[in-house]
């Protein structure tokens, strides 16, 4: 039976009510009193020198209120980068400027150069466009691998070159990996792309500033799933406001898939104008400005070599990575090819030597950072594809080479440096196996071959790192903040609770999950506990919502912080039941003393924490509220199996999804609705990203991508209906609630069971294909036939 | 700037609007509808899809005068007369049908659209008619699976959690 | 957007009269206009809309046989409403998705040419022929390349005749973003012949495949077609395939074409 509420039910999203009435409260819903608007000026150009930016025509102009350019801002902090990775040779990695309006050069097609602030937007754009640049093109650095010649044209003048960092990892393994490949009995090697990436949340960001003179007081509206990392490094490091002097918040936010987790430009742009014009100021992307201003994800390219012993077992493991950072280095930008890409190249498996090296890559283009599973997805797809290209080349069934090769026992401490808790991965795979009907598939095959087309079965397994800490290991690997995550609880008078959450939902159901934990712990009904998140003036200095780290960590924080409530209503209870603090239990809502028929309801112990009448002043304070910070110990590590059925057009190259299976672990689940939700639209912006998402730049550093018309967002009829199941659960070891995140699992799971599907396709056809880069559009998968 | 006139949700509204002025901005701006939601500028997401008289548009892809003397009708006036979710809107909610809620009211409109002619789509039917609705979060399958269970089909063979 | 008046005329005689000055722009259902505008990409001074004219709306049967739209139809309307001719009906039904069909019209699509557009395939396909305000101008002679009609400036499409052919079908293979027509080929058998016109994959915007035609016209059926192939140099080679695979394509969605039409 399916319960009616608390951890493990299916509760309704009570968020949805506002959401399906068109009373939301999104970013740009916000206007306040005197607002003007602000449009960026925006380069057109890839690389070029700025010569002049001329506003005198455009400050004339009708309801102009002021201009601002680069030199409004030398006096201003640069956009500061939260990670600073270390490279092999135990240098710091070279980390530009990274100003709020372009100045001297402007380094990507979008870098805002002036920002017209004006009664209305469209007063804005019309003096924007009398601004007079005069720009000198420079040569273009967009691919990777040209970027670090020499002579190549330089991103930045006053760094060495373009490199970024050249990372190895682990570096001490890797004389001991290259003897493994000498003595390998077979080693398969790969040469792939990770293409890049458009978040695309549905909602395009927005930033409102405002500024009240009589307070100094700053306040910032802005669409992020952090607020208070924006607080922090925008007030300490861009504009040098003191947090107590600036408020940030992040209302109803309309999705993020990581591109909302950083710092941009704009928001600082809006709160300095705030004060500049003494008047509130609000930007609202366009999508057209949002395809050249949010942070890109994935862009790698990777050469990846897997070597196996004469029985198949995988003996080393060695990759060779190009990771595009774009023009600048956008918040966690450093963080995702290294620590949250090398880190899982042990996948499913107990390789016993990896070595991993990435060169992060200055260019022009815009700036690539974490995207919906950041830097696992890039891991996950080049180690399936080359065990799955190994196992076509051995003559073996892809399946029994991965259970050959599972690990099996834990915790299992990987050669990349991370120790996996628990998992059952052959559990998964039995669970998938159990999902697709293989048995079936020839007979399906035939079925398409009879209507002229090929069809084919892929099939993967991932492994996924959520909660990313603790603080002081993270802190030692170049993260320039702490991973923990904290919540308040406060508990009314008259029973009823307010958890306000370091967490922020921009989708998740935040609202309605949290609740029903909390519901749980003290066995009242959900509605009795409202979640607050997404403002620093209401809830504690918290992390935000990345790496599907909210329950994983916010959760665990709320539970520590209920866990104090509880323990205090305890002693309050014993009090008013003149009983001994030890034989108090709380059950259903009400506190019992063991053994007897005696009880107070958990009402009136709130209350009594408020009117302290009756009440042991002398041992405890009067109310009910607690904090809590919760720091993990370890991350949790999801893991699954997936396997994707296609269908293939000979004549059209066209890939259609058949059937697609999902057999994941994410531990313990809060609510299986709101779960297998994350993990259906994880599997679409996987998909997405293996048959339809190219964000492509031309040679000069056009983005040839650059609007719905050429970027191929994936619609509900280019996807079949999911087949999801989360019912293999090894809890997490080292969280209270024993989850372990479920956010990413359906984007970094998901391409490569569907590339391999393809390849299998083809080859059933007798097409010596053995890769074909992402996306698998029509063009490409036919041109791979010919 | 011109006049214009027409009845949103039932209720009589006007206000002065220039040439240019979009449908979803004189919803958002200035009658404060900001349910109607504007997530592109190329008229594919379909945030936006309000009815005019009876049928969907885009509201960013329409001029609000090109609405005047016209009967408008939003996602806020979709609930039932005494507050409580309708038919389509409760189905979204019991299935999951929406995460981050932005293209939640393009969603709502187009499925009343696609209802009012087809009282009981197929799944494919479904699929084809959201190729002007995108959403990022949900990968579609609780939107159909909500779809189809307000046409009053069965949708327990539906996987769902 | 620029700013602009807006008008909306009742007569064909006061639009063309509101077209008159250099920089008015006809309004048709705007769903691509609106969106060029959003880019600033044009700036007229007045945009007349279309919508108001009631001589210009719907769909009807001509003296003789053929079907005759309204320059200012929708594509729903002529979706449920030219079932006449069911080929052009099923066209109109798979135009961008329900929303533009609801405000999109026939004549907006053949004055703006879009060289990934199925109306203009359907036309050139059906010799079909475009009523203006002033002549009467065969679909040969109306396209005239990529976004290049034979319009004059102010003209305006006021009605668009179908002859209905024996057998017809359009096939659109969608490019995966846009869904406009990577490449869509509208197949059409009159008594006198085989017309094939094809959208979405030229330079030169839509066109007539002679050879097809030819080889359709002495056997309508997809075998006719093998062996025939086009050049891809002129094809239009982007993101989404190159020359060489539109070409293909061509030959492949005729095909597809031709069987569903037999």
């Amino acid at each position: 039976m399916p319960k009616d509420g608390g951890i493990g039910a299916s509760s309704k999203r009570r968020e949805d009510v506002r959401f399906l009435t068109g009373v939301g409260n999104y970013t740009d819903d916000i206007n306040i009193h005197g607002q003007a608007y602000v449009f960026f000026l925006r380069s057109d150009m890839a690389h070029g020198t700025i010569n002049s930016v001329d506003t005198s025509a455009a400050a004339g102009m009708p309801g102009v209120v002021q201009i601002f350019t680069g030199a409004d801002f030398e006096a201003v902090g640069s956009i500061p980068c939260g990670w600073q990775v270390t490279d092999k040779h135990g240098e710091v990695m070279q980390e530009p400027r990274h100003p709020v309006l372009a100045h001297g050069k402007v380094r990507h097609v979008g870098e805002p150069i002036a920002a017209v602030v004006a009664e209305t937007l469209e007063q804005a754009r019309d003096a924007a466009e009398a601004i007079e640049l005069d720009i000198s093109e420079l040569p273009a650095v967009v691919d990777m691998k040209e970027a670090l010649k020499d002579g190549a044209a330089k991103v930045h003048d006053d760094l060495n070159n373009n490199l970024c960092y050249d990372w190895g990892f682990v570096e001490e393994n890797k004389a001991a990996t290259d003897a493994a490949f000498e003595a390998a009995a077979h080693v398969t090697t790969l040469e792939l792309v990770n293409n890049r990436l458009v978040a695309n949340p549905m909602e395009p960001r927005v930033a409102v500033g405002e500024y009240a003179r009589g307070t100094d007081e700053h306040t910032l509206y802005t669409t992020s799933q952090n607020p208070h990392v924006i607080r922090l490094l925008m007030g300490a490091f861009v504009l040098g406001i003191p947090e107590h002097k600036l408020r940030v918040v992040a209302p109803d936010v309309g999705g993020g898939f990581g591109t909302k987790i950083f710092h941009y430009q704009e928001e600082a742009f809006c709160t300095f104008a705030a004060k500049a014009c003494n008047r509130p100021v609000k930007w609202t992307s366009s999508r057209s400005e949002a395809f050249v201003s949010d942070a890109h994800g994935r862009d790698h390219v990777t050469k990846i070599e897997l070597a196996l012993d004469g029985d198949n077992n995988f003996t080393a493991l060695r990759t060779e990575t190009y990771a595009n950072m774009g023009a600048y280095l956008s918040t966690f930008a450093p963080s995702v090819p290294t620590w949250l890409h090398g880190t899982l190249m042990a996948g499913n498996y107990k390789t016993p030597l990896i070595y991993v090296n990435v060169k992060a890559v200055f260019t022009n283009t815009v700036p690539v950072d974490a995207y919906r599973g950041a830097g696992r997805p890039e891991a996950t797809f080049q180690l399936e594809r080359v065990v799955d290209k190994a196992a076509r080349e051995l003559g073996v069934d892809p399946v029994a080479l991965r259970r050959q090769n599972f690990i099996t026992e834990f915790p299992y401490a990987t050669p990349v440096a991370v120790e996996y808790d628990t998992g059952d991965y052959h559990a998964t795979m039995d669970k998938l196996e159990s999902m697709i009907d293989r048995d079936g598939f020839a007979a399906r095959r035939a079925e398409s071959e009879k209507n002229g087309k090929l069809r084919g079965l892929g099939v993967n397994c991932y492994i996924e790192a959520c909660g990313i800490a603790p603080s002081n290991l993270v802190g030692q690997l170049g993260a320039r903040a702490g991973l923990y995550e904290s919540a308040t609880v406060r508990v009314n008078a008259t029973g009823g609770l307010v958890v306000m959450t370091g967490s922020h939902s921009h989708g998740q159901g935040h609202e309605t999950s949290f609740a029903q934990v909390v519901a749980e712990m003290i066995g009242i009904d959900e509605n009795m506990v409202e979640i607050v998140h997404g403002d620093t003036s209401k809830v504690p200095m918290g992390m935000g919502t990345y790496g599907s780290r909210s329950l994983a960590v916010g959760g665990s924080a709320m539970v520590r912080a209920t866990e104090k409530i509880i323990n205090k209503a305890k002693k309050i209870a014993s009090h008013l039941l003149e009983a001994s603090e030890g034989d108090i239990e709380l059950k259903d809502g009400a506190f019992s003393v063991a053994g007897t028929d005696k009880s107070v309801a958990w009402g009136d112990v709130t209350l009594a924490a408020y009117v302290p009448h009756n009440y042991p002043l002398e041992d405890i304070e009067p109310g009910l509220e607690e904090t809590a910070f919760y720091d993990p110990s370890n991350f949790t590590y999801p893991s699954g199996a997936y396997a994707c059925e296609v269908e293939v057009d000979p004549e059209t190259g066209k890939v259609t999804i058949e059937r697609f299976a999902a057999a994941d672990d994410f531990g313990n689940i809060v609510n299986p609705m709101i779960v297998t939700g994350q993990v259906h639209g994880g599997l679409a912006q996987g998909i997405g990203q293996a048959l339809l998402e190219n964000c492509s730049y031309d040679e000069n550093g056009q983005l040839l991508s650059a609007s719905y018309m050429d970027y191929a967002m994936p619609r509900a009829d280019d996807l079949p209906m999911f087949d999801v199941d989360h019912s293999c659960q090894t809890p997490c070891t080292h969280n209270p609630l024993g989850v372990k995140g479920c956010g990413e699992a359906g984007a970094i799971g998901s391409p490569p069971s569907v590339v391999n599907a393809v390849v299998d396709a083809l080859q059933s056809a007798g097409k010596d294909v053995t890769h074909i880069d992402m996306p698998l559009s029509p063009d490409r998968v036919w041109a791979a036939m010919q | 700037m011109t006049q214009v006139n027409m009845t949103v949700n039932g209720k009589a509204a006007s206000g002065d609007v220039e040439g240019r002025t979009l449908l979803s901005s004189f919803l958002r701006d200035q009658l404060k509808l900001t349910g109607t939601h504007v997530g592109c500028d190329t008229s594919q997401c379909g945030a936006c899809v309000v009815h005019v008289d009876g049928v969907a548009v885009k509201s960013c892809t329409m001029l609000a005068a090109e609405a005047d003397g016209a009967d408008v009708a939003t996602i806020e006036g979709q609930a039932n007369p005494d507050g409580s979710l309708n038919v389509i809107q409760q189905a979204f909610q019991d299935h999951h049908g929406l995460q981050c809620g932005f293209c939640t009211p393009g969603m709502v409109m187009s499925t009343a659209a696609l209802l009012k002619g087809n009282p009981k789509p197929s799944e494919a039917e479904v699929r084809a008619y959201l190729e002007g609705n995108i959403c990022r979060c949900t990968g579609y399958h609780n939107i159909v699976k909500a779809i189809m269970a307000a046409s009053g089909q069965d949708v327990g063979a539906i996987a769902a959690e | 957007m620029y700013n602009f008046e807006f008008e909306k005329p009742e007569t064909v005689a006061d639009a063309v009269a509101a077209l008159a000055p250099e920089d008015a722009q006809a309004l048709g259902g705007g769903q691509t206009l609106i969106p060029t505008l959003k880019q600033r990409l044009a700036s007229p001074t007045t945009l007349v809309s279309l919508k108001g004219i009631a001589e210009m709306q719907g769909v009807c049967k001509g003296d003789d046989g053929s079907i005759c739209i309204g320059g200012a139809t929708n594509h729903a309307t002529v979706a449920a409403e030219a079932g006449d001719y069911p080929a052009l009906a099923e066209t109109a039904a798979h135009i961008g998705d329900p929303a533009v069909r609801n405000r999109g019209t026939i004549g907006g699509s053949l004055a703006n040419n879009d060289p990934s557009a199925c109306y203009p395939a359907a036309a050139l396909a059906s010799g079909a022929t475009i009523v203006t305000n002033s002549r009467e101008i065969a679909a040969d002679d109306y396209f005239q390349g990529m976004f290049t009609t034979a319009l004059e400036d102010g003209e305006i499409v006021t009605e668009v005749r179908f002859p209905v052919p024996e057998k017809a079908n359009y096939q659109k293979f969608v490019q995966p973003a846009s869904r406009f027509a990577l490449v869509g080929v509208f197949v059409a058998k009159y008594s006198d012949g085989v017309r094939v016109a094809i959208t979405g994959a030229s330079n030169d915007g839509v066109f007539r495949w002679a050879e097809a035609e030819a080889a359709l016209t002495a056997n309508f059926a997809p075998e006719a077609l093998d062996g025939l192939s086009l050049s891809g140099d002129d094809m239009i080679s982007d993101l989404h395939g190159t020359g060489a695979y539109r070409a293909h394509l061509c030959n492949v969605i005729t095909k597809r074409a031709v069987t569903a039409a037999a």
